[in-house]
């Protein structure tokens, strides 16, 4: 927590240094991109191209991020993505009628289906780990592991396809032409989490929670409720991600996305979210996504680069920021305020 | 006259512009018991870490033994005879005792390969000292607080210590196991070895050490024989004021018991508790360690429910099987370890103060009203004078005593009929003390039912009404502290 | 004996060796094949390469720290190996290899220590990212691509058998791979490291009680730097016999490995939070991980049912153990009270 009340872009740059990080690396890159590719990087398709691309992962970020603020993980969100992708997909096949129409709940139910999915699946990691004390990366690895599983079982390992043109063209459509539907699926998503963090006894429970579980207990908060409704809504978050999925590829398949996972913590953590818990915005997350997906396209702009130095860049940014953040943390102690804490006797 | 063992001359520190120590000296003979004590921040840390050769000085002398250094290392500081013992007895509670006990040695003597026997004789040599019996391979972290102080106390003999430090020793142990301590440090002022520990604890100083040094602001305030110390030179020393304990006296009572516990037990903790609390009342729970006494807080507060007995409150039969349902009865618990049972230290004051009432200050579906909010913590900050620029800042920026000052606000936001305070001052320096203890009888004069447990015997006996002593699970006493003495409790009591 | 007994039942261990006899029964009861001679050969052959990963994992959890980069680096440090030696035509013994494999393997290692242990930055994350680095840097830098061929002496040596195990009723024949000796060889220096030298009780010292182990005067930031040179040294090896033995290199083939090792050494009794643990305990989770995942086929199950049981296993596994825990600090809070009274 910072000691500055006041709104204003100047103020929120100063209270978190490591958004301004975030900030300016964009900054730079977003520069480099206008000298040399300025025509095909901002343009409006590729904005578009970018909008439609990120929420695919984005969606499933925002999940882990929340489960990472109870000082947890989620690491089956793959897996629960994929398993909402197929069961949206075998519910639209089955609501088609002869001539290939659905009707109209057709979509929005077949949506639903796989947002219920994905509630439930959350609800079995919330479960096992609230009340039979799983640690967090063992639970949600072995329900990654279960729900591709049942996914396979589903489809007996082949790629489901064949489903009504409609779906792809609504959902991986554009919105009065211009917005993609994807982007407007992840705005919704993330300003409803912004909302249950911000504003609501959820998100200072949470914060809370995560922050000292043992004091949170003692204060009366319902830990496990808590901790159930979080995986819940990383559920549902995966799960949209595999409704969007479905669209973009127009097949579901219990495999797509499995290098999503080590990526999208990489996001999270990337976007200053703390692994230890009770640290994180909706904001920092967004920035992250913005930065990586801009150097995804703008690296696909230069042929000479192959697509395969993405993650390189990727990790590279990590490991620059992580390194940057340790050098200004030796610095913090220099403080008056560290001071105090240290002739306190308390820790950092 | 022999040399001191330590000699700290003028000894200066600071922080980035914030001074620490502002010229302290501290001479300790050899076998002398010294205390050092001090209220949270007052520098003792630091100039323990001086003396140990973690932090360098700005200035001033470091002597051991007649040597003079300007500036030591942590080895040095061991070659040289000095040992420190940390509050967590820095050990490894996945390994064995051999292995915890042989380590240093073998890693100062630089052994690559492990050598069992070697070890175990090692192991074996420094149990002697103080004749401590405990399994060898058992793991430490099985073993008892004390049996683990004891460890500790092994492998810092095992350097030819001359001076032992001890950081706040007897916060976790039991009457019995400090007494046993007790005995260890005379043991090793026989063998000439001299003992520092630093304790706010004033029947300590006056139990246990020959002389004494009180730390104040980073300065030396008085350096004495414990002889010539008493309760309020003590206090006055430590705080620089002047406090009149005024024995608590409860108005407003009523004849009608707000909470009565009938038979209460816990198997393997508590058995046949039975007593009643009236509003306006204070009670007083104590006992040793191992009492049982926390146990029976915790179930009175549904963290651990009892398995006999019945729990009336208000001439209601109330089965406290959770948190909340204690809550929504009106009961309240200020736990023994605020750090990690009652504050979320990097979260900001104002929402360490309403996290358990937060669900009043929003709406239907839960949308934080934030005005409401902003005016509660004002109240709260403004009503228990919690010293702070900013009830935004981090709960970790305050001191002991305004932390505490936290927990408690935390609880009277919400509309309590009963508050249970497990050690409400501990590790609380003695200005906030006092003030805790005003806040306190206040509240009960306002009609609040308050249970205070604490080992904490003057406390005790000026903030309650009515003293409970518990030993071995069971309640052994019940007295009134104006018709009682110290005595007659500890007599109870073991 | 009663107290061997006492003993033995206190440890995680015996009890997943319990489970894998069970299972093991069962798989003979339903299948009348597993304690075929062939199919304990195909066992241990499977071991091999999970084994090893699980052995350069276990060490790194067990300081407390963990490690996710390991399939990417052994990926990109064999490819590098094989890639060059096949353009350079190589057809010598499989020595070279190996010492390439393995210093390749060290100074990835080597950036993984120096992130971990000199600027102290939190193992997960430092991992995760290096994880990328190395497989951006395969796929990007290198051009990494399938290759069918590999060089010979890499592939005689993956082909090559310790002996050859029948089975007298259906003819099946499976062949013990040379490679064995390689896992048994890193066992053994490793239980030595571990147990019977300081550096090895140092790691357990660091999992205990980081700052306690500084204290005592542990050089911790040079164990925690060679413990993750070392990981990428024997991932390197796991990743070589692997290439070897499969006789052909796939670059991202092993992308992806890190979470069923890791599930594997947990299973095993290691604790993710690090200084409890023993390397018996590891090979015994791993080997319940491959048994399950080779003995499905025996069993007729079809092999989309895998991902499913798997799942349910780590699921229960580690259910199991975390309500083992619950209760032994129950049970271990009695006791101090009781004692005090």
């Amino acid at each position: 927590m910072k000691n500055n009340n006041s709104k204003g872009l100047s103020a929120i740059l100063t209270r978190d240094v490591y958004l301004t990080r975030l900030i300016t690396l964009m900054a730079i890159w977003m520069i480099f991109m206008a000298i040399f590719k300025f025509d095909s990087f901002y343009s409006i398709i590729n904005y578009q191209t970018m909008a439609a691309q990120f929420p695919e992962y984005g969606l499933m970020a925002l999940g882990i991020m929340l489960c990472m603020i109870t000082g947890g993980i989620d690491l089956s969100v793959v897996g629960v993505a994929n398993f909402a992708s197929i069961v949206t997909g075998m519910l639209l096949k089955a609501m088609v009628d002869p001539s290939g129409e659905l009707p109209l709940i057709g979509i929005p139910a077949a949506i639903l289906g796989g947002l219920l999915v994905g509630a439930a699946a959350g609800a079995l990691n919330g479960f096992l780990i609230s009340k039979i004390r799983i640690p967090p990366i063992l639970c949600t690895l072995g329900s990654y592991e279960l729900f591709t599983g049942i996914a396979i079982l589903f489809t007996k390992g082949k790629a489901i396809s064949g489903f009504p043109a409609a779906y792809s063209a609504t959902i991986a459509g554009k919105l009065f032409n211009i917005i993609p539907m994807q982007l407007v699926f992840f705005v919704i998503m993330a300003a409803i989490l912004a909302f249950l963090l911000n504003r609501t006894t959820y998100g200072t429970k949470l914060y809370m929670l995560g922050t000292n579980m043992n004091a949170a207990k003692f204060s009366g908060l319902k830990t496990d409720r808590l901790l159930i409704k979080t995986y819940m809504l990383s559920g549902i978050c995966a799960a949209l991600g595999g409704v969007v999925m479905l669209a973009n590829y127009n097949s579901a398949r219990a495999d797509y996305g499995t290098v999503y996972t080590l990526q999208c913590v990489l996001i999270v953590v990337l976007g200053g979210v703390s692994t230890v818990g009770g640290k994180g915005r909706i904001s920092g997350v967004v920035l992250a996504i913005c930065l990586l997906q801009m150097l995804s396209s703008g690296l696909n702009r230069f042929p000479q680069v192959s697509s395969f130095f993405i993650p390189l860049i990727w990790g590279g940014v990590l490991i620059i920021i992580m390194v940057l953040n340790h050098f200004t943390e030796n610095k913090k102690i220099k403080s008056p305020k560290a001071i105090i804490k240290v002739l306190n006797g308390q820790k950092m | 006259m022999a040399q001191s063992v330590l000699k700290v001359v003028d000894i200066k520190k600071s922080f980035a512009g914030v001074d620490a120590l502002k010229g302290v000296s501290l001479e300790i003979a050899p076998g002398e018991i010294h205390c050092l004590a001090g209220e949270n921040g007052c520098g003792k840390s630091t100039l323990i870490k001086i003396i140990s050769g973690v932090y360098e000085p700005n200035s001033g002398q470091i002597e051991f033994s007649g040597n003079i250094h300007k500036k030591i290392t942590p080895i040095e500081a061991i070659m040289n005879g000095i040992q420190v013992i940390y509050q967590d007895f820095s050990i490894f509670p996945n390994m064995s005792v051999v292995e915890n006990l042989a380590f240093n040695s073998e890693l100062a003597n630089k052994h690559k390969l492990v050598n069992k026997k070697r070890m175990r004789k090692i192991a074996k040599d420094a149990i002697a000292k103080i004749n401590f019996e405990v399994d060898l391979d058992a793991k430490v972290g099985t073993l008892s607080v004390a049996d683990k102080q004891l460890v500790a106390i092994c492998r810092a003999l095992m350097f030819d210590a001359k001076l032992i430090i001890m950081d706040e020793p007897t916060t976790a142990l039991t009457r019995k196991e400090v007494n046993a301590l007790f005995k260890i440090i005379l043991d090793l002022k026989a063998q000439g070895i001299a003992t520092l520990f630093v304790s706010h604890k004033l029947d300590e100083v006056f139990e246990i050490s020959e002389r004494f040094t009180i730390i104040r602001s980073g300065e030396k305030i008085i350096t004495g024989n414990t002889a010539e110390l008493d309760n309020k030179k003590f206090t006055f020393y430590m705080t620089g004021r002047e406090f009149e304990d005024i024995a608590f006296t409860p108005k407003n009572t009523d004849t009608a018991p707000v909470l009565e516990v009938k038979n209460l037990g816990l198997t393997g903790f508590f058995e046949n508790i039975s007593f009643a609390l009236h509003k306006g009342e204070i009670l007083g729970l104590t006992g040793l360690l191992g009492s049982g006494r926390t146990e029976l807080a915790l179930s009175l507060f549904g963290i651990r429910k009892a398995d006999s007995g019945t729990i009336e409150i208000d001439g209601k039969e109330i089965r406290l099987d959770n948190v909340q349902t204690a809550m929504e009865n009106g009961i309240g618990y200020v736990p023994e370890d605020r750090l990690s049972e009652g504050l979320f230290l990097p979260r900001g004051i104002g929402d360490n103060i309403i996290i358990s009432e937060v669900d009043s200050l929003a709406n239907g579906i839960g949308v934080l009203d934030r005005t409401k909010k902003k005016n509660e913590i004002a109240r709260w900050v403004k009503e228990l004078t919690i010293a702070t620029p900013n009830p935004d800042n981090a709960c970790s920026t305050l001191s002991g005593g305004n932390q505490q000052r936290i927990v408690l606000a935390k609880w009277l936001a919400r509309d309590l009929k009963i508050l249970i305070l497990n050690g409400p001052t501990m590790g609380v320096d003695i200005g906030s003390k006092y003030d805790i203890h005003m806040i306190l009888q206040k509240l009960a004069d306002e009609g609040m039912s308050l249970i205070i447990i604490s080992d904490d015997i003057p406390e005790i006996m000026t903030t309650c009404s009515k003293i409970l002593i518990m030993r071995d699970g069971r309640i052994t006493a019940t007295l009134n502290p104006k018709e009682t003495n110290i005595q007659e409790l500890s007599k109870y009591m073991m | 004996m009663p107290i061997i007994l006492k003993k033995l039942t206190q440890r995680n261990e015996t009890y997943i060796f319990l489970v894998i006899l069970v299972l093991s029964f069962l798989i003979e009861f339903r299948s009348g094949q597993f304690f075929t001679p062939n199919n304990i050969v195909d066992i241990a052959s499977a071991m091999i390469v999970p084994g090893l990963f699980a052995i350069g994992t276990f060490m790194v959890i067990v300081s407390g720290g963990i490690d996710v980069s390991f399939p990417a680096l052994a990926s990109l440090s064999v490819y590098a190996t094989t890639s060059t030696l096949f353009d350079a035509k190589y057809s010598g013994n499989m020595w070279l290899p190996i010492v390439m494999a393995l210093a390749i393997g060290a100074l990835l290692g080597a950036v993984n220590g120096i992130l971990i242990a000199a600027f102290n930055l939190p193992p997960l994350i430092v991992t995760l990212g290096t994880s990328s680095i190395f497989r951006g840097f395969m796929l990007g830098v290198l051009g990494a691509k399938q290759m069918p061929v590999i060089p010979k002496g890499m592939s005689t040596f993956g082909t090559s058998s310790l002996f050859v195990a029948k089975n007298a009723q259906s003819g099946l024949t499976s062949r013990m791979p040379v490679a064995i000796l390689a896992l048994i060889f890193v066992l053994v220096i490793a239980y030595l490291i571990l147990y019977r030298t300081m550096f090895g009780r140092g790691i357990y010292a660091i999992g205990g009680n980081e700052t306690s182990a500084f204290r005592a005067g542990f050089n911790v930031r040079q164990i925690k730097f060679l413990l993750y040179v070392g990981v990428g040294i024997i991932s390197s090896l796991a990743g070589l016999i692997r290439v070897c033995m499969m006789t052909q290199d796939h670059p991202t083939n092993m992308l992806g490995m890190e979470m069923m090792i890791i599930a594997g050494v947990v299973l095993g009794g290691t604790a993710i939070t690090g200084g409890a643990g023993s390397l018996t305990g590891c090979m015994l989770g791993t080997a319940l991980i491959v048994i399950v995942q080779n003995s499905l086929i025996l069993l007729g199950v079809p092999t989309f049912w895998q991902g499913f049981f798997l799942g349910m296993l780590i699921l229960i596994g580690t259910g199991v153990s975390a309500s083992q825990v619950m209760r032994s600090s129950n049970m271990s809070k009695l006791r101090k009270t009781r004692r005090a009274l």
